[in-house]
């Protein structure tokens, strides 16, 4: 007699008949499911059992199915209320982190991942520049901290650059529309999310003032644009 | 559901506890049936179902921001629907239900018996469910139907996890012997 019989004689539920709706229903942890399929591979009475559950969990589906649905009196009634509810004050009793978790609540799920996706990248990517520089400066074994080269400072902002903005995306915006955007007007993407905000540079020769302000106007009536501001 | 969901749900909990009406529309549309099926296997009445639904959303409207994400949304829902449905059951308590109440319950199919005189199993079994205690009803429900945890049952009900495991297995024993009593073997227990 095998040991799930035994207990069924007893009446007393073992612990892995316990577990059987649930394995049924998918709804066990990665281990539990282990221990169960193997009691059920070695115990033919907990698989008939099994198979008895199954059946009960396909017709529990079938006989809520078959419950129907609420009418549209129930949306209304509860959209009314909604109205008749004191208006809020998004914000204003909003403390730091709330109002920090309350934007990322508004960027949609994909837009969220982008984002931290570009993050990650740019830590690699400074990572990655700091790690070049101390390998290039190995072969000095002494250096001051005093700039010795003679080079400017400043960024070369001359006539040579290709445009750059700075680009807010819509917040119900999707991977696949951003990269489609980005390949439409051959931009990449040089430093983001700051604030929402990516700072995009558009192809790799320059533009005059006015086809800046042409591309500006352009991209900001993209759908899946909210702000496009031309910037050094 | 999916891991994707339950994020998204966590998503327009927080559109709503800033007064999104947009996220309301969407978490309604998702989640209303279940919780009208969960309701109206508890209050047994279409239009209470129906109003509680209301009750239930309007208090995810009011409460949102106090929703800490400890649980899925769903088993928030299923928590509330049943909190409400109980109050809805305790206030017509003494409430006799008219004639017409009972005809909408009662289902006007065969009974377990007629049904497995005709051979039709699957029939006998669904009547069977109906003929639970609502205890039972209730755990059957929330295991097979609503795909809960032992966690989340034990959460929605208010029970500790093993009598969430005990109740649901007298509830399959009581399945069997009303099946049993309806001429019905299934070979368990």
């Amino acid at each position: 007699m095998t040991a799930a019989s035994k207990k069924m004689l007893e009446q007393e539920p073992g612990e892995m008949e316990m577990l059987l709706p649930f394995h049924a229903a998918g709804t066990l942890n990665a281990r539990d499911a282990r221990r169960v399929e193997e009691a059920l591979a070695r115990d033919p009475g907990l698989a008939r059992q099994y198979a008895v559950i199954q059946e009960e969990y396909a017709e529990t589906i079938h006989h809520n199915e078959s419950l129907g649905a609420p009418s549209v009196r129930a949306m209304q009634k509860l959209f009314a209320a909604i109205d008749a509810e004191p208006a809020r004050k998004p914000g204003a009793a909003l403390n730091l982190s709330a109002a920090i978790a309350g934007f990322f609540a508004k960027l949609s799920p994909r837009t969220l991942a982008w984002s931290a996706s570009l993050g990650a990248l740019a830590l690699l990517l400074q990572a990655g520049v700091i790690g070049a520089v101390l390998v290039k400066n190995q072969s000095s074994t002494f250096q001051t901290a005093s700039l010795s080269t003679g080079a400017p400072i400043t960024r070369d902002l001359g006539a040579g650059a290709p445009p750059r903005a700075l680009v807010r995306f819509a917040p119900e915006a999707r991977v696949a529309d951003i990269t489609a955007l980005l390949d439409h007007y051959q931009a990449s993407i040089v430093d983001g999310a700051r604030g929402g905000m990516f700072r995009l540079q558009f192809g790799s020769t320059p533009m005059t003032k006015d086809e800046v302000a042409a591309l500006m106007s352009k991209l900001q009536g993209e759908k899946i644009v909210s702000l496009a501001v031309s910037t050094p | 559901m999916s891991v994707t969901q339950a994020a998204s749900d966590d998503v327009l909990i927080a559109r709503i506890a800033q007064g999104d009406r947009l996220a309301m529309q969407v978490l309604y549309g998702r989640h209303h049936v279940r919780v009208f099926r969960f309701g109206l296997r508890l209050v047994r009445d279409e239009q209470v179902a129906e109003d509680l639904i209301s009750e239930v959303f309007l208090d995810v409207w009011r409460q949102a921001g106090k929703f800490e994400g400890r649980s899925a949304v769903s088993t928030w829902l299923l928590a509330i629907t049943r909190f409400k449905a109980l109050s809805a059951l305790r206030r017509r308590k003494d409430v006799e239900l008219d004639d017409e109440a009972a005809n909408a319950i009662e289902d006007a199919s065969d009974d377990p018996e007629v049904a497995v005189q005709k051979k039709d199993t699957s029939l006998a079994l669904r009547k069977c469910l109906t003929a639970l205690s609502p205890d039972h009803r209730e755990i059957i429900d929330l295991v097979y139907y609503h795909e809960k945890s032992v966690e989340e049952v034990a959460e929605i009900v208010g029970i500790p996890e093993n009598t969430v495991k005990t109740r649901l297995f007298y509830a399959r024993k009581k399945l069997a012997e009303l099946l049993k009593a309806a001429g019905l073997e299934r070979g368990w227990p």
